[in-house]
């Protein structure tokens, strides 16, 4: 009776994982997000470890809510206003989902900083991450271009100034300056064209660039490892002491620093 | 040699370059067509010549050489080509590999060089800004001040609505002199206001042809300050305080049938005393924050058009 019902158990087992099975055979997806998900970490790592996913969660749903917003939203110095108006007011759920991107994108940009403050503390930046670093710089960088070109979209008097300002802060830039200006607004003076080039640049151009910046930094983030925090009696990687390092293991997980051991990729 | 049941000897047609012909006459046919008889006629003939000598070098099967040889696997006889030795290159491989870089590159400049001049190059042409007519020079008493608001582009008049301050200053050598200030800061380009008394009921509207001007009385006894970081300019628009880097710009103008014509804007260094008798030391138009005097103008040398 119970090896029956065990056999039953390993068929209704198999037929569950076959889709699963199906997939992971022809495309090896299922072992790399197994890798990506279970991937070991320090075991003192901490809550501060985890502003870099609630970044990456506030950027998905600026991602999401954005695409929504696209669909009613019309970049034209006529109906720009009207449009946002008839977002927040006449849709369903419009001013819930304008909320979220519009207070989302302060939540991403200030967790930005927050991820950046925890890394810099912890020296999380040191060697081998350093290029994540230079890498997370360009996404804080590219992040704050969000926000500028976002800023201008509802057309109002404060997105109208604050443009103009800044436009003309990055007009100020030696030698360059004047062209970056010009090149900003698509013109001498801020025009229709400004409007939707904005919108361009905030829903396409930038989006785009973050999302294969992003994507390289979590690359290096499962390729280096994360590292432990500053108190750490662990290894960086987490390895276990007792085990053998991997072959590369210098450039992947440097050595325990108690043991006096610095192995480099040429040793 | 004897001729065996499942011979898998290739039994390919002969190189032949009579189809070429062929195909060239049936597209001359059909497209003669749609365009023209005598072309069609002429497709004709081509196919038929070369269709006839081809069924022809067919029939007769003049050009098919048999093998001198049995066939043999695969893997018997002597190899096609000698074994490589590892890493070898290959010329052909090498220029696969050029080709390849070499074609993706060209490819790529072809399609990226003119979408990213498009993307950047509309914004520095065609920028001349158009004239515009503000109406009657008599709407404007002399010595008094105006807050004028007009669109300089018309076809665009919700974005392009503008704002000066004008006076004007009477006969000049028989030719009335204006004082034309734009409102944009110097700082980074936020709208000044009168230090004074804007007379809101004397306020006038001017039907011209560039849509409607406003035209309203108005006493900047504090000259004009702007509202954003605090920058100050006496009446003639110098910098008397804050962070503007220099006086505030003018526009050009021009007087026509008695009209109040606007033309470009310039930046001023300095304006030396007032009203028709100022001396106005006059550059290109700078952008805010720009400085247009002094050491620190070298790092701005060239402006784009405006």
């Amino acid at each position: 009776m119970a090896a029956a019902k065990s056999e039953r158990r390993d068929k209704l087992q198999a037929a569950a994982m076959y889709p699963l099975d199906w997939l992971e055979e022809r495309s090896g997806l299922v072992g790399g997000i197994k890798y990506f998900l279970f991937r070991k970490v320090p075991s003192d790592s901490s809550w501060w470890h985890t502003l870099g996913s609630a970044t990456l969660t506030a950027f998905l749903v600026q991602l999401v809510t954005g695409v929504i917003l696209a669909m009613y939203y019309k970049p034209s110095p006529a109906e720009a206003h009207s449009s946002i108006e008839h977002i927040q007011h006449d849709l369903w759920g419009g001013w819930l989902v304008r909320g979220m991107h519009r207070w989302g994108a302060s939540v991403f940009i200030i967790l930005m900083f927050m991820h950046m403050g925890r890394v810099f503390l912890f020296g999380a930046y040191k060697y081998p991450r350093e290029l994540n670093w230079i890498v997370g710089v360009l996404i804080l960088a590219t992040g704050l271009f969000e926000g500028l070109t976002g800023y201008l979209l509802p057309f109002d008097q404060t997105a109208y100034w604050a443009t103009v300002v800044a436009v003309n802060i990055n007009g100020t830039a030696p030698f360059v300056g004047p062209y970056l200006a010009t090149i900003l607004r698509g013109g001498a003076e801020i025009g229709p064209d400004t409007l939707s080039r904005f919108y361009s640049i905030h829903m396409l151009l930038v989006p785009g660039a973050l999302i294969g910046l992003i994507g390289l930094h979590l690359y290096l983030v499962v390729r280096l490892g994360v590292s432990s925090p500053p108190w750490s009696k662990e290894a960086a990687g987490g390895e276990p002491d007792d085990e053998p390092p991997p072959e590369r293991s210098g450039l992947v997980q440097p050595g325990p620093r108690a043991a006096g051991v610095r192995r480099r990729p040429t040793e | 040699m004897e001729e065996r049941p499942g011979d898998d000897r290739p039994q390919l047609p002969p190189p032949s370059l009579w189809p070429v012909g062929f195909a060239v006459g049936v597209v001359c046919l059909l497209v003669g067509l749609v365009i023209s008889w005598p072309v069609a006629a002429v497709g004709a003939a081509i196919a038929l010549v070369f269709g006839f000598l081809w069924a022809r070098e067919v029939a007769t099967g003049r050009a098919y050489e048999a093998p001198t040889a049995d066939a043999l696997p695969a893997d018997q006889g002597p190899p096609a080509m000698p074994e490589s030795t590892p890493g070898e290159r290959f010329p052909r491989s090498r220029f696969l590999e050029g080709a390849t870089l070499g074609l993706g590159a060209v490819i790529g400049v072809i399609v990226t060089l003119p979408a990213a001049g498009f993307a950047l190059l509309p914004g520095f042409l065609k920028q001349k800004q158009h004239k515009v007519d503000l109406g009657p020079i008599s709407d404007f008493e002399e010595n008094k001040w105006k807050v004028v608001t007009f669109a300089r582009d018309v076809t665009n008049a919700n974005i392009s609505r503008r704002t000066a301050f004008v006076r004007n200053n009477g006969l000049l050598n028989g030719v009335p002199s204006f004082t034309v200030i734009s409102n944009r800061c110097a700082h980074v380009g936020c709208p000044v206001q009168p230090g004074g008394p804007v007379f809101e009921k004397d306020e006038k509207t001017i039907k011209t042809d560039n849509g409607d001007v406003l035209i309203t009385p108005v006493l900047p006894a504090a000259g004009f300050i702007c509202p954003c970081h605090g920058g100050s300019y006496d009446q003639e628009g110098n910098r008397i305080a804050g962070p503007p880097v220099r006086g505030l710009d003018r526009y050009e103008f021009d007087i026509v049938n008695g009209r109040l014509i606007l033309g470009d804007l310039y930046s001023v260094v300095k304006v030396e005393g007032s009203g028709k008798t100022a001396k106005i030391e006059k550059v290109e138009l700078h952008g805010p924050g720009q400085h247009a005097d002094g050491p620190e103008s070298w790092l701005y040398p060239l402006q784009p058009p405006h």
